[in-house]
């Protein structure tokens, strides 16, 4: 073979598939085989090599009778927060234990309708709750970055973690992820990868283990701009289904990628320059300033004034969200039941969500519950949601002088898993920059933009406003063009 | 608005999660230490903003009000922990 198949990207595959390069069967085997040598990275909760390989000679049938679909000859990863027909499907939580999904989320049927296989479920934060993926149930992902001249493991960020690492270790060309207040985007950053979250309502929610309902969107994670666009364009679309789905035409925004930004005012808001920033964080700014210029862009200089209060009201609106949506879980219908000797219905659903959920699962729920309780639902969670309409203002108001924004997408590099697994409120701030445009609904994407000193990857993000993904590829891809990143981890796994 | 042991307890039964004392008094100052961070909320001044209700403007689809599914009981039973005659089943409820 005149390549390794697996450091071919889902556009590389689909189109040397497409023309004969090589099968579909050998695409999925090397990747499967990757899958199963990378075990110490514990990525994957489920592997389903039989449902790649499947679609493997479903897609080399379909290329002998010419007819491809749009993702023949690709396997995926699917994180396991999607329900898959008749696969395990647990959200990494124990609550959810041996369930096995009656249905198909509508993202993976539409993934699998347009040909492309599943290599497995990919481990994620428990009820993607976190920023490091140290709370799910099935054990911490590790990264497959390491410092330079160090071996400790290395958070490969979250929720998304297993995507993450699954893509940067080349066990996938790409992940399905979800991103509630960064957790597309964080991750990718920290591997070195390129993320997107699209608009909310882009993409259908239906059949995805849902965390907070007004914030949560699916999104594409793979090693280029082009393969995000590629990818997204099989996830996107309209969804009865969802009641907050877009009825929308999906764009062709792979064909519409162009990396010319001329005519086009960059935002850079003020406001994201925070306390005690790393130095090395800010100059990778300046050089995204200096790439986007080259392209031909303007740089304005925006203020965003409610930034700082984006976590604080997301620290309320997504523990109230999900404390509503995690009442399903009471050991009736589905997942693990507890049910301590005589004890009477109450006594089982205390029982039961006390031992399946995990600590951050739990605290989130706590945190939610409170805020929603009588007395002192106005005094949070109306303020919050009030606080809200000021942050998606801001951006509104943003949009009068520039078309897009560009910030780093996280405050630091990746940090060693247990660095802050003890201090829920610093793990929080990870995501800074990345929840205000969550809280907005707007579409957002992580690009790479090159390495700190100690070899590890850091991202470059870039905000648009709702509905422009084309946008926000485009300014992605002029970064990709000039940041010429093609630093990989080594394969120590 | 710091909370104490009492409402820990009191939250957990709400969510209907069982804790231990030892739970509890550990939760106690995390819980604080998260919601102190949240009040800064509190200093902005909200006059006349109403809270947001959609992100991206959109609106509320109706259908005919017809039946779409069902017939599948054996589907939504088959993850039950205990599925008895066709129903879910759990401990006694009236005694």
């Amino acid at each position: 073979m005149m390549t390794d198949l697996t450091d071919l990207g889902i556009v590389e595959l689909r189109d040397g598939f497409a023309a004969g390069d090589f099968s579909a069967r050998e695409v999925a085997t090397a990747f499967s085989t990757a899958v199963s040598a990378g075990k110490a990275l514990n990525a994957w909760i489920v592997e389903t090599p039989e449902h790649a390989l499947a679609a493997a000679d479903a897609a080399d049938a379909d290329r002998a009778a010419g007819t491809l679909k749009p993702l023949s000859g690709v396997p995926l990863g699917i994180k396991d927060l999607f329900c898959t027909k008749g696969v395990q499907t647990t959200a990494a939580s124990h609550i959810l234990g041996g369930f096995v999904p009656e249905y198909e989320s509508t993202i993976t049927a539409k993934l699998f309708a347009a040909g492309a296989g599943m290599l497995g479920k990919l481990n994620l934060d428990q009820f993607a709750m976190g920023s490091s993926n140290e709370t799910s149930a099935y054990g911490n992902v590790l990264s497959p970055w390491q410092r330079a001249g160090s071996n400790a493991a290395m958070a490969p960020g979250g929720s998304s973690g297993g995507s993450s690492s699954a893509v940067a270790a080349r066990m996938a060309p790409g992940a399905t992820g979800t991103d509630t207040g960064g957790s597309i985007r964080q991750p990718a950053a920290f591997v070195g990868i390129s993320g997107i979250k699209p608009t909310y309502g882009r993409c259908s929610r239906w059949g995805v283990v849902a965390f907070a309902s007004s914030l949560d969107q699916a999104g594409p994670m793979a090693r280029s701009v082009r393969d995000c666009a590629a990818f997204l364009e099989q996830m996107a679309g309209f969804d009865q289904r969802d009641s907050t789905s877009l009825d929308l035409p999906v764009p062709k925004w792979e064909v519409g990628l162009s990396g010319d930004l001329r005519g086009k005012r960059i935002g850079v808001p003020k406001e994201y320059r925070v306390d005690g920033m790393p130095a090395e964080i800010d100059a990778l700014w300046e050089q995204g300033i200096a790439y986007l210029r080259d392209a031909g862009a303007e740089i304005v200089d925006v203020s965003l004034p409610h930034t700082k209060y984006a976590l604080p009201t997301y620290y309320i609106i997504a523990p109230a969200e999900a404390s509503s949506n995690l009442a399903r879980y009471d050991g009736v219908r589905y997942g693990e039941r507890e049910l301590p000797d005589g004890a009477n219905l109450q006594e089982m659903y205390a029982a039961t969500r006390a031992a399946g959920f995990g600590p951050e699962v739990k605290r989130r729920i706590l945190i939610g519950t409170y805020v929603l309780s009588a007395g002192y639902y106005d005094a949070y969670y109306t303020q919050a949601q009030k606080v809200r309409t000021l942050i998606a203002r801001d951006f509104e108001r943003a949009w009068a002088t520039c078309d897009l924004l560009l910030t780093p997408t996280a405050p630091s590099a990746a940090f060693a898993l247990g660095d802050k697994s003890d201090d829920p409120l610093a793990m929080y701030l990870n995501d800074v920059f990345t929840v205000p445009s969550s809280l907005a609904g707007l579409p957002a994407m992580s690009v790479p933009g090159g390495l700190d000193a100690a070899g590890l990857p850091l991202g470059l993000q870039i905000i648009g406003k709702p509905l422009d993904e084309q946008g926000v590829l485009n300014a992605g891809l002029a970064i990709e063009e000039r940041a010429g990143f093609t630093a990989r981890p080594g394969a120590w796994w | 608005m710091s909370i104490d042991a009492t409402t820990v307890r009191k939250i957990a039964g709400l969510a209907r999660i069982a804790v231990t004392e030892q739970e509890t008094a550990a939760m106690v100052p995390e819980l604080n230490n998260i919601l102190g961070w949240i009040e800064q909320l509190g200093e902005v001044d909200v006059t006349g903003v109403e809270p947001l209700a959609a992100v991206i403007p959109n609106h509320l689809r109706l259908r005919d009000d017809v039946v779409t599914d069902g017939g599948i009981r054996d589907a939504v039973l088959a993850n039950a922990p205990q599925a008895e005659h066709g129903f879910f089943a759990v401990p006694k409820v009236i005694e």
